[in-house]
């Protein structure tokens, strides 16, 4: 069990906030942290990490990191980091990498085989893809066999199709290490497939706290879809007009009539809904 | 010409060589701490301290002289307690010209050193220390290998600076053969005796010294930044 009871006074690009955290989290839980940028979540990942001081309380398993007048050093904290942007050590190879660790090559390789690094681990880390070194970083930041896994925004800069992949690996070595994970992430599909919870920053407090289906679903129980989306065209064609929106990664056209178009403007947020008594599911 | 050539005496470069390598051996562990230090903190005393470690860049090198003069010549308390009780002068000798040495090319070292160390990756620097790594350990096993070229750089520039160095060293250390008569003071000398030949060949040699000092550090830079760019793999 990890309890987290912390605040601190943050000066961020909104002015000054009081980040105030009080969290339960269970052991091999996998937690996603969203919420606005600017809400505090990499801040709580980094008090997690001992990175940053803060005042209160984080004790796991009866473990004290931090309390009123002591604070663990990040060195002595069992845990494992991912940065966004990987943080390799150019300087070592990617098994030297994760070696610097600690010495397990066993674990090292049955970590490089996992995650299909096999090949590559005699490359140096900057002749890897995007996607690559954020497995490098996954299995260095997994070497320690750590108590809690800290992810800030491990996937936000790849490619979609990379993601799906990446995804799986994180889930497979979950369910592996079963490590307790905290992961920041603002995509709705990546959250519901990795965590059994979501908690949601607003200006440093919870705002939010459950299953993401509880909280990601927003059209639960009303028997329709309801996406929202950027409106970013409204063209003529012949005497109807057509609305082309877009929502996620996807761009989509819908028939509009001319009284509505009277209050929609281009650019701004649009809900898209339709009552779904028959659609359509198909494999792509 | 070759009978020219073998009438020179090279005492001057070496006594040149000799105490730039010095003067940048120890510089370099002088400033590793201290540039370490001012490239993580974020201390008011910071400016205070930039202001300071550069001032021998701004001040003519007759300021620095004096003032050293002044604190090491046996009238001063350094001095007088150098001499009482090790029975060394500081002045007007190879020591005085290698402690001179030491504040006049001090920027020099620090400079490249702090701003290589305040380039690394500070996530870098966080997930060694997660990895479970000392601060000294993380500087020497990730953070110094990966500044390589800031390091030859602050390494080559203080060696070179103090090649250079004219001014201080006329003030402190005189122009004693074989003690501190060094290379540009020979130059010196030899103009203001008309030896032009000899001054020709002298200012050639440190030209040419200089050129290929340079021509080599930027040559190894060069390839450096390829390495770390993956081109060369």
């Amino acid at each position: 069990m990890i309890k987290i009871d912390i605040n601190k006074k943050l000066h961020g690009a909104n002015g000054q906030m009081k980040l105030d955290i009080n969290l339960e989290i269970k052991e091999g839980e996998f937690l996603a942290l969203a919420g606005l940028s600017g809400s505090g979540k990499t801040t709580l990942l980094r008090i997690l990490a001992g990175l940053e001081d803060a005042n209160g309380i984080i004790n796991i398993n009866n473990n004290i990191w931090l309390n009123e007048n002591f604070s663990l050093a990040p060195q002595k904290r069992e845990i494992g980091f991912v940065f966004q942007d990987y943080a390799l050590f150019p300087n070592f190879s990617i098994l030297e990498n994760l070696l610097y660790v600690n010495k397990d090559l066993e674990l090292a390789n049955h970590l490089l085989k996992i995650t299909e690094l096999e090949e590559l681990k005699h490359r140096l880390p900057q002749t890897l893809s995007g996607g690559q070194k954020q497995r490098v970083s996954l299995c260095r930041a997994l070497m320690k066999r750590p108590k809690l896994l800290l992810m800030d925004e491990p996937l936000s800069a790849l490619d979609p199709q990379m993601r799906t992949k990446l995804q799986s690996e994180i889930l497979a070595l979950h369910k592996e290490f079963n490590t307790t994970t905290i992961m920041v992430s603002h995509d709705p599909s990546e959250i519901y497939r990795l965590a059994n919870r979501i908690v949601v920053l607003n200006y440093g407090q919870i705002i939010n706290d459950g299953t993401p289906k509880d909280i990601l679903l927003k059209t639960k129980g009303s028997q329709k879809f309801s996406f929202e989306g950027e409106l970013l065209d409204i063209v003529k064609v012949d005497v109807i007009y057509i609305a082309i929106v877009a929502i996620g990664q996807q761009l989509v056209e819908v028939v509009v009539g001319k009284n509505e178009i009277e209050n929609l403007t281009i650019g701004q947020k649009v809900s898209l809904s339709t009552k779904a008594f028959s659609p359509t599911i198909q494999a792509v | 010409m070759i009978e020219l050539i073998k009438e020179i005496d090279y005492l001057p470069f070496i006594l040149s060589f000799k105490l730039a390598t010095i003067t940048t051996f120890i510089l370099f562990f002088i400033c590793l701490p201290l540039a370490w230090y001012l490239s993580q903190t974020q201390s008011r005393i910071k400016p205070f301290l930039e202001a300071i470690t550069a001032l021998p860049i701004v001040l003519p090198p007759s300021v620095l002289g004096f003032y050293i003069l002044l604190t090491l010549s046996h009238n001063s308390p350094i001095g007088h307690f150098f001499q009482e009780y090790f029975h060394v002068r500081l002045v007007f000798n190879f020591y005085g010209l290698i402690i001179a040495s030491c504040f006049y090319s001090l920027p020099f070292m620090i400079q490249p050193l702090q701003s290589g160390l305040e380039s690394v990756n500070k996530n870098m620097i966080e997930a060694s220390y997660i990895c479970g790594k000392s601060k000294l350990e993380t500087l020497f096993k990730v953070v110094l290998p990966n500044i390589k070229p800031a390091l030859l750089t602050a390494i080559i520039i203080t060696f070179s600076h103090t090649v250079g160095e004219f001014g201080v060293v006329l003030m402190i250390g005189g122009s004693i053969p074989n003690e501190t008569k060094v290379a540009s003071i020979a130059i010196y000398e030899f103009t203001e005796t008309m030896d032009y030949t000899k001054a020709h060949i002298y200012s050639a040699i440190m030209v040419s010294l200089s050129f290929l000092t340079l021509l080599g550090v930027y040559l190894f830079n060069g390839k450096q930044k390829k390495i770390f760019s993956g081109i060369s793999k």
